[in-house]
């Protein structure tokens, strides 16, 4: 292609992070040295179809930038570019759409502060002052003021979306960029230690508390390794069972792997609650080849964070699920797209696919079937959008990662435009056991239309926050009273308690504190109004500042949209515009105008978005209000139950 | 890009309850124009391949749990289309208020006639907020913003972008529909000058690094212009006329001929005012062009004018 | 081709192919929305091949750039055919059904084996086995050139090296497969429709033929002359002899666009009579007796234009022409009547269905009502019922074959007439940029951002010579000299440079490159000469600008 490369050249770092992704480059077509006798004679692999086949290497070509220099100099991003023949247009379009790339320099430390609604309710907002205090605003770029652009000295520090990390919270990702470059995702985060992070003056460890509240219980189906079994130890997993699923589908057949699949009548986990069987077959069943399995590892619900307990804790089970899915539905190749904020579940399943493809559970040849399958990771950068499941195909081929119109489905046309099954790491976690164990004795758990258990992420006003699995029909209150929940305000004389629980994540729905005696079904919560999304259950007692909880929604939906569809890029701005007027106490008109504003804003978003963020970012509002539970004007900011009309 | 595939083959529909019937391969937009619906449309041409953004031309569609962008939604046998029924139209009124409540529409052609259709009142949204400055939209970063203060409504008013003697890019005029990008890309040009830069309401066309666009790949062929919906990306000449209030489409008229460079043949449509070419476009239709020119169609025509002033006599 | 002076395919044939060689053509800039068509079939799968020996805008999104040494085309194709017949590759059915010459050709191409094909034009011997391969097991094939086939000193031998190509493959005369030299202006298709050659008249008859000039003579009622007459080279040369001794020139600029102008100004000046009918006051306008200020044809003129597919279409008046410029027929019809043929007042319409009388072959189906209605129409069109023809040759096909076999042609590998040596070290090879055009008159009219009139050299050229981007060097050829900013392309080689033909005043490419011509079509060797190359010492540039200004 005839691109128009700058002339910019790439640091020795840069050069070398990238080399280390793509290769050494093969001629001086490619960035490598020019050959005069050669290369004034012939160029291969310049044209257009060498250029698409290399395409999805631009991501992770970007991401060893960021991880080599903090940021994508424009030397870097020329380089990339020259590399894997893509327009530098096209590649600052993808750079700019991420979060965690940064394309203007930036300290080579930087803590991302999580402020999202769990860790504000946990003392986030002490940690965002004293880093204001002490280190200076928040660096976006440029950073007048703050050095450290060597690697020397402080770094800088920036507001971040939820981390899932909500059982510790207040979280934080410290990321040190270099030749040696650093991650580590931080719970408990005092001001004194984001300060001696952003400062390099101390490393705090990676957990707080106790890794799950239910270790050992011996009734776990999806949790019963976590905490008990090395995740790192091929052999551990093996002894409590692991890989006799996948024998056991080896020997019976993908036909056999299907009706297992069909007699447990599971259900997608990820928040669509869609029948895994109808994806598994529709897959299975599609003549044009390659197929593809995903896992959907790009968990990023605000309040949400089982996935990252199952991908860090029990990493052999994803990827022997993702094999037994890869041979039910024709697949060869699986990837597991894992989101950019969780370094440890990529370092673990990392670890866990190069230890399974060397006991040849993973190759050419897996465990001498004559299936071949593989399993590579590929990681986000901070963007909620990419947890969409086409938006995951664009991100993975390189491009921004936009969610598509859908139809065609991902079964009919997926990654590559090829029929792909799509799975939420909870969703595969099932798979062993219900190969293993049949489909009708999972069924025989849970409820009719619910069946299995079911994880929920507790965070919030109760005393231990944390990954729950329950058997589905546990109901609401039961769930919170596991993880230690107050009894609710409104039987409370002196108005203490539980206020309201916000059921799914940012893109759920709140209920009231007193109206949780609902089973934890796909269908009760249905009826209770509500949904139970990515599992989350966030608690909000007397104390927390529901009003705030809804700005932060509101900013969290504008921020993570993409920007593609109107009704979603405009309509989480005006729904944020709206939510300040009414909170700051100075509506348009009236209170009532603004709200009958914010709900047309709200139906025009489900209605004519292209894709879930937009069809539920008024999801939240809309059931706060409809419960009274925004403030909106000032003396109401504290949630009292009050109705805001 | 409609793929008609000729197969002969129709599909047999109902749009607003009337039966329509319609060639395999048609769009449900296709098949709603064939009834006699006038769907608005602003990211859709039929040159172009559908990107279904702008959500304008929404429907519904029996069965579909949420609306259906007309455009690019294949037509099936035995749909149920609606075209006007209370959630379409509040769908579209809310489209069209979101785009007239933050973009400035006044050059976007159809645009004030739908505003009133649909009883848009952008002002609802409260006071515009003061325009960005220069290239603060272009370093806006992905997953941040500032708190909305004082009440205002965010806008994308920004000042215009002049750096070539050719066109000017206007972007406080820009409604993201992707067009120019699609036109720029792989839909024809394949120089990829620009494409979509950030986020959310921070998104925005831009060269890489934003810089300007004689820094940049572009190679002036203006078929991004020829696109634009809006009147974001214009020709200079036009641009210049309508600041000088000189503008004046009662006086044009439209000439097909042939571009006079090279052997290709491309047809030029030339708008002429005053004896004066003002804008040089290509027909959509045409199995050559399909709307497409060079820098030297779009552009190489001044020497007629130039000639006329006498330059070329007098040298 | 084969007798028909038009490009076998059509565009949209272009996007549906499965393998394109762009062969001394660079589209993405000379002729962009052709390229649009190649990118579409690229965008489908099609493989792309670049022959050129630079690195061009267009070799760039070749899946294989084979980057020949300028000139050596022959040695490229015939290599390419030694494989395909060592392999037989060849299309054994189309070669005895529709060829002749075949076991010449064969034995002809034995000698050019890759390796020898590499040392001869620098292509490793291994990609011309694989692009023949390719080429040759394609189920359908384009072969595309432009300038770089057909501006050497043996242009007719380099184009049939490619016909041959086709020949044996059968890459012609079938949907999707073919030949397309892309046209350079607007209507130099037309022109040689329109008999615009010393050869033929309209619809490419023979006038020599008796049948065709009785005819001709009837319909215009004068005797027409016995011989030829001469092309552009054999006019200059008859103006060397002192046998051409007048000229009316119409719309072209010799003046700057033939190859060694100092003997092209030299001789024009000598004319006794030089009449030029221009749209603008050229440098060959300069130096005539009289100036006839033209209408813009394009713009300011009705009539037709035939474009690289053959496709004539409709050119409409827009404009009123300025001043005293009037519209070119009518200067020509009161040229006639001052000469004493009163031709009334022609219509364009009028001369077109003239032109459909005397080539119904070609032309009789297209009115001026169907060439609107169908948005051009594809020669041949013998009849107001005729689709008009989107590819040629298709007879070849027939059984039994319709009309004669189609001739291999047998030609040899001969290298530029002037080679670097030790004193002009650097070859020269010229070409189009996409902003501008030709003599870059018209263009020059514009303000456009891309315009780069420079030498181009490659970065180890650039690193010898101690010059940098933007420096001035003197570039100097046995003819001439022009001083020239350097601009440092990689897409060049070590001692091959580059200018474009589009500069003005001193950076006139045309005052370097030789008056070699081919014998066979008259085009002079523009893309081949040799140089040397001078750094220009800072103080030296203002003097040297100052000379060679246009005052």
């Amino acid at each position: 292609m005839d691109l128009h490369l700058s002339d910019a050249q790439p640091t020795a770092e840069e050069r070398g992070a990238v080399d280390a992704v793509l290769g050494e480059p093969e001629s001086g077509w490619d960035g490598g040295r020019r050959d005069a006798a050669r290369d004034g004679h012939v160029a291969l692999g310049g044209g257009a179809h060498a250029a698409e086949a290399r395409r999805h290497l631009l991501l992770p070509a970007l991401q060893a930038l960021q991880r080599a220099a903090g940021w994508i100099s424009e030397g870097g991003l020329t380089y990339v570019c020259a590399r894997l023949t893509v327009p530098p247009a096209e590649a600052w379009g993808v750079a700019t759409f991420y979060g965690l790339l940064a394309t203007e320099q930036r300290p080579r430390r930087m803590l991302h502060v999580c402020d999202d609604i769990a860790c504000r309710t946990r003392g986030s907002r002490a940690v965002v002052e004293a880093l204001e205090r002490e280190v200076g605003p928040a660096c976006h770029g440029g950073c007048e003021g703050v050095s450290g652009h060597d690697g020397s000295g402080p770094g800088g520090w920036l507001p971040s979306p939820c981390l899932g990390l909500c059982d510790q919270a207040p979280a934080a990702l410290l990321t040190v960029a270099g030749p040696r470059p650093f991650e580590r995702l931080v719970g408990a985060v005092t001001p004194v230690d984001a300060v001696a992070l952003v400062k390099g003056r101390a490393v705090v460890p990676e957990r707080s508390r106790p890794l799950l509240p239910q270790r050992g219980d011996p009734s776990l189906w999806l949790l019963g390794r976590v905490g008990v079994v090395d995740p790192t130890d091929l052999a551990a997993y093996e002894a409590s069972g692991g890989y006799r699923a996948l024998r056991r589908a080896l020997a019976k057949g993908p036909e056999a792997v299907l009706r297992e699949i069909l007699a447990s009548r599971l259900v997608g986990r990820g928040g669509a609650a869609f029948p895994a069987l109808r994806k598994w077959e529709a897959v299975a069943r599609q003549i044009e080849h390659p197929h593809y399995v995903i896992c959907n590892a790009d968990e990023s619900e605000p309040g949400s964070f089982k996935d990252r307990v199952l991908l860090e804790e029990d990493p052999f089970n994803i990827v022997e699920a993702m094999t037994i899915a890869g041979f039910a539905v024709g697949a060869e190749r699986g990837f597991v797209y894992l989101r950019g904020e969780y370094p440890l579940a990529a370092a673990r399943m990392e670890h866990a696919i190069a230890a399974a493809r060397e006991a040849r559970y993973l190759g050419r040849d897996v465990l001498g079937a004559e299936i071949a399958f593989d399993i590579e990771i590929r990681r986000g950068s901070g963007a909620y959008v990419c947890g969409e499941e086409t938006a995951i195909f664009n991100s993975i081929e390189g491009l921004r990662g936009e969610p598509r119109n859908k139809p065609p489905f991902p079964a009919d046309a997926g990654l590559w435009g090829k029929p792909t099954l799509v799975n939420n790491v909870e969703t595969l976690a099932s798979v062993p056991l219900i190969v293993l164990n049949g489909g009708a004795n999972f069924a025989s758990t849970g409820t009719g239309d619910s069946t299995g258990t079911k994880l929920f992420c507790l965070s919030g006003a109760v005393e231990r926050p944390g990954v729950y699995e329950v058997p589905f029909g546990t109901t609401l209150r039961a769930v919170l009273d596991l993880a230690g929940a107050p009894p609710p305000a409104a039987a409370a004389k002196d108005g203490r308690g539980l206020v309201a629980v916000l059921l799914g994540g940012a893109a759920g729905t709140f209920v009231r504190g007193d109206a949780t005696d609902f089973p934890l079904t796909f269908e009760g919560a249905r009826a209770a109004g509500a949904t139970l999304g990515a599992g989350v259950v966030m608690a909000f007692d007397h104390t927390a500042d529901l009003t705030d909880v809804l700005l932060r929604i509101a900013a969290f939906f504008r921020d993570e949209s993409c920007g593609q569809c109107v009704p979603c890029r405009v309509g989480t701005v005006r729904q944020e515009e709206a939510l300040h007027r009414l909170a700051a106490g100075k509506p348009l008109g009236t209170a009532a105008a603004e709200l009958a504003l914010l709900e047309e804003i709200g139906t025009a978003m489900k209605d004519a978005s292209i894709c879930g963020l937009g069809q539920t970012a008024s999801f939240a509002v809309e059931s706060a209000i409809r419960l009274g539970l925004f403030g909106g004007g000032k003396g109401g900011r504290k949630a009292r139950g009050r109705t805001a009309r | 890009m409609t793929v008609a595939i000729e197969t002969g083959k129709t599909v047999a529909l109902t749009v607003d309850g009337a039966a329509v019937t319609v060639p395999e391969g048609s769009t449900v937009l296709d098949a709603c124009r064939a009834a006699g619906r006038d769907i608005p449309t602003l990211c859709f041409l039929e040159t172009l391949h559908p990107v279904n953004v702008c959500r304008v031309c929404v429907v519904e569609v029996e069965g579909s749990r949420v609306l259906v962008p007309s455009c690019s939604r294949a037509a099936a046998p035995g749909m149920k289309v609606r075209t006007d029924t209370p959630r379409v139209r509040h769908s579209r009124k809310m489209v069209l208020e979101f785009l007239a409540s933050s973009v400035d529409l006044s050059t976007a052609p159809r645009v004030a006639e739908w505003l009133a259709e649909y009883g848009c009142r952008p002002e609802r949204y409260g006071p515009e907020a003061s325009a960005a400055e220069a290239d603060e939209r272009d370093r806006a970063v992905a997953g941040h913003h500032a708190a909305p203060g004082d009440g205002a409504r965010a806008t994308v008013a920004q000042p215009v972008k002049v750096d070539n003697d050719l066109y000017v890019r206007d972007y406080g005029k820009c409604i993201l529909c992707y067009k120019c990008v699609e036109a720029c890309g792989a839909d024809h040009q394949n120089t990829f000058a620009i494409a979509v830069a950030g986020r959310g309401f921070g998104a925005r066309i831009s060269t890489e690094l934003a810089v300007p666009l004689p820094d940049s790949a572009c190679v002036y062929c203006g078929n991004c212009i020829a696109v634009c919906p809006t009147g974001a990306l214009m020709f200079k000449t036009e641009r210049d006329r309508r600041d000088a209030g000189t503008w004046d489409e009662s006086r044009q008229h439209v000439t097909q001929t042939i571009c006079p460079y090279c052997g290709v043949g491309c047809t030029l449509e030339l708008r002429v005012q005053d004896n004066e070419i003002v804008r040089v476009t290509s027909p959509l239709d045409h199995s050559i062009s399909h709307g497409n020119l060079c820098i030297k169609g779009r552009f190489g025509w001044r020497f007629v004018e130039n000639r006329a002033a006498g330059r070329h006599a007098d040298d | 081709m084969f007798g028909a002076g038009g490009g076998t395919t059509s565009y949209r044939e272009l996007e549906e192919t499965d393998v394109i060689f762009l062969w001394g053509a660079n589209p993405r800039e000379a002729h962009p929305i052709i390229y649009h068509h190649v990118l579409k079939a690229v965008r489908r799968g099609a493989r792309l091949y670049a022959v050129d020996p630079r690195r061009t805008s267009s070799a760039r999104w070749a899946d294989v750039w084979m980057g020949l040494n300028v000139g050596t085309d022959i040695a490229l194709a015939n290599a390419m055919a030694h494989v395909i017949v060592r392999e037989g590759l060849e299309h054994r059915e189309f070669v005895a059904n529709a060829t002749t010459g075949f076991d010449a050709y064969r034995a002809a191409v034995e000698r050019y084996t890759p390796e020898y094909a590499e040392r001869v034009t620098g292509v490793p011997a291994d990609v011309i086995r694989e692009a023949a391969r390719t080429y040759a097991r394609a189920p359908r094939a384009v072969i595309c050139w432009t300038l770089g086939i057909t501006e050497h000193h043996n242009a007719v031998d380099n184009v049939l090296a490619l016909i041959n190509l086709s020949l044996i493959t059968g890459h012609v005369g079938r949907y999707g497969s073919g030949l397309s030299p892309f046209r350079g202006q607007n209507n130099v298709q037309g022109g040689g429709d329109m008999g615009a050659l010393p050869n033929k008249l309209v619809g490419f008859q023979d006038p020599l033929d008796p049948v065709v000039k009785a005819r001709f003579e009837k319909a215009w009622g004068v005797k027409l002359p016995d011989k030829n007459g001469w092309n552009i080279t054999g006019m200059f040369e008859a103006m060397e002899r002192g046998e051409l001794r007048g000229l009316y020139v119409i719309g072209e600029n010799p003046a700057q666009s033939e190859a060694d102008q100092h003997r092209t100004r030299k001789l024009l000046g000598a004319l006794e009579h030089l009449v030029v009918q221009d749209i603008f006051l050229t440098e060959t306008a300069k130096l005539a007796d009289v100036v006839l200020p033209a209408a813009a044809s394009w713009a300011e003129g009705e009539g037709t234009v035939t474009n690289s597919e053959r496709r004539v279409q409709r050119v409409r008046a827009a404009l009123q022409p300025p001043g005293q410029a009037r519209d070119e027929l009518w200067i020509v019809a009161q040229i006639a009547r001052r000469l004493g043929a009163d031709w009334g007042t022609p219509t364009a319409e009028s001369v077109w269905n003239e032109v459909r009388k005397m080539a119904p072959h070609m032309f009789g189906g297209m009115s001026y009502r169907r060439l609107e209605e169908l948005g051009g129409i594809q020669w041949p069109c013998p009849d107001e019922r005729h689709p008009g023809t989107q590819f040629l040759h298709a007879r070849l096909w027939e059984t039994p074959r319709g009309g004669p076999a189609a001739p291999l042609s047998v030609v040899e590998h001969d290298p530029p007439v002037e080679l670097p040596d030790a004193e002009y070290p650097f070859q020269l090879t010229t070409g189009r940029r996409l902003d501008s055009y030709n003599t870059g008159v018209q263009t020059e009219g514009y303000a456009s951002p891309l315009r780069r009139d420079m030498l181009e050299v490659s970065p180890e050229d650039a690193a010898r010579l101690g010059v940098a981007e933007g420096d001035r060097v003197r570039v100097a050829s046995r003819r001439g000299s022009v001083v020239a900013p350097v601009h440092v392309e990689e897409g060049l080689r070590p001692g091959l440079v580059f200018m474009p033909i589009h500069g003005q005043e001193d950076l006139r490419v045309n005052l370097l490159t030789i008056d070699a011509t081919d014998p066979k079509s008259g085009t002079a060797e523009f893309k081949a000469c040799a140089v040397r190359i001078e750094p220009v010492a800072a103080g030296a540039v203002a003097a040297a600008g100052a000379g060679g200004g246009r005052r």
